[in-house]
């Protein structure tokens, strides 16, 4: 009976990796080269920097692409602009209120326009943003890159695959009450996102 | 009277100095015609991904705020120099 048992975990097991069962890609990075990039670019001053906290989970199938779903994490206290002034108003109560709102997540809903080729799908990912507490509804191009097997040659004695998520997208602070007083000459309204992540998932 | 025409020449060589050595210094850093920086970006690139990856290097990069503020402590060095009078010469004309 055991046996008998053991046998059909084995076939279970098997029957999924053959049939490319959807996998759980982590997206906590211990070599921290997650990252993403925000850019404001206003008439009289351009700033531009940057949040590594990234953490979260996406299942991936590649033979369902179009099947992704996920939530990424980003620590708000990780962005990060090299004028120390700047970080502290960015982090501040008026503009990202990091102390409260501790994390930014973006949550799929669903993905539309999914082209395969290859290890490389692009489609553009429908989901919740969520910032300083308000969540908006955006559509955001996606391209997600397969490795398979290569999780080995990133972190030594694992196996796996890797999934790199890449997107460049633009949302409006006002409409995630960013402090939306500040004049747009000098801050602009359109933050320019770019989003360059990668998942492991261990076998 | 010596001493109000030595602090007038040490508080012009000094603003002389001061507003120099900061254009010296910015440029010197880049010319940076930003904000001041403490860090500067540093990517590198993940061979396994293709992520470019970003660290912050710590590095004191002036910006124009800087290059103001010096020029206007310099400024305010000059305009001192200002309120010591050049008293000696009547000094010496007096029989």
């Amino acid at each position: 009976m055991k046996k008998t048992l053991l046998a059909l975990i084995g076939l279970t097991a098997l029957t999924s990796a053959a049939l490319g069962a959807p996998q759980t890609f982590d997206f906590k990075d211990p070599k921290g080269v997650n990252n993403i990039v925000f850019k404001l670019d206003a008439l009289l001053e351009a700033t531009q920097g940057s949040a590594n906290g990234i953490t979260g989970s996406v299942t991936f199938d590649p033979d369902k692409p179009a099947l992704t779903r996920g939530k990424l994490v980003v620590a708000a206290a990780s962005l990060h602009v090299p004028n120390p002034m700047m970080k502290e108003h960015l982090h501040s109560r008026q503009w990202m209120d990091v102390a409260k709102y501790t994390d930014i997540t973006f949550e799929t809903k669903e993905l539309k326009n999914v082209k395969t080729s290859g290890a490389q799908t692009t489609a553009d990912v429908v989901g919740t943003l969520t910032i300083k507490g308000v969540s908006k509804e955006i559509t955001a191009p996606i391209k997600l890159s397969y490795l398979k097997d290569k999780l080995s040659q990133r972190v030594p004695n694992l196996k796996g695959d890797l999934l790199v998520i890449r997107s460049t997208f633009t949302i409006k602070r006002s409409d995630f009450g960013i402090n939306p007083a500040a004049p747009q000459d000098k801050v602009s309204d359109e933050i320019e996102l770019a989003l360059s992540v990668a998942g492991a998932a261990a076998r | 009277m010596f001493v109000c025409t030595n602090m007038k020449r040490t508080l012009l060589i000094l603003a002389v100095v001061a507003a120099l050595g900061a254009v010296f210094f910015w440029l010197a850093t880049g010319a940076n015609r930003g904000w001041t920086r403490t860090s500067v970006p540093v990517k590198t690139l993940d061979q396994v991904t293709g992520i470019e990856g970003i660290e912050y290097r710590k590095q004191f990069v002036p910006g124009l705020d800087f290059l103001a503020a010096a020029l206007l402590g310099a400024a305010l060095l000059g305009g001192a120099s200002l309120l010591f009078g050049n008293k000696q010469r009547q000094t010496n004309t007096k029989p």
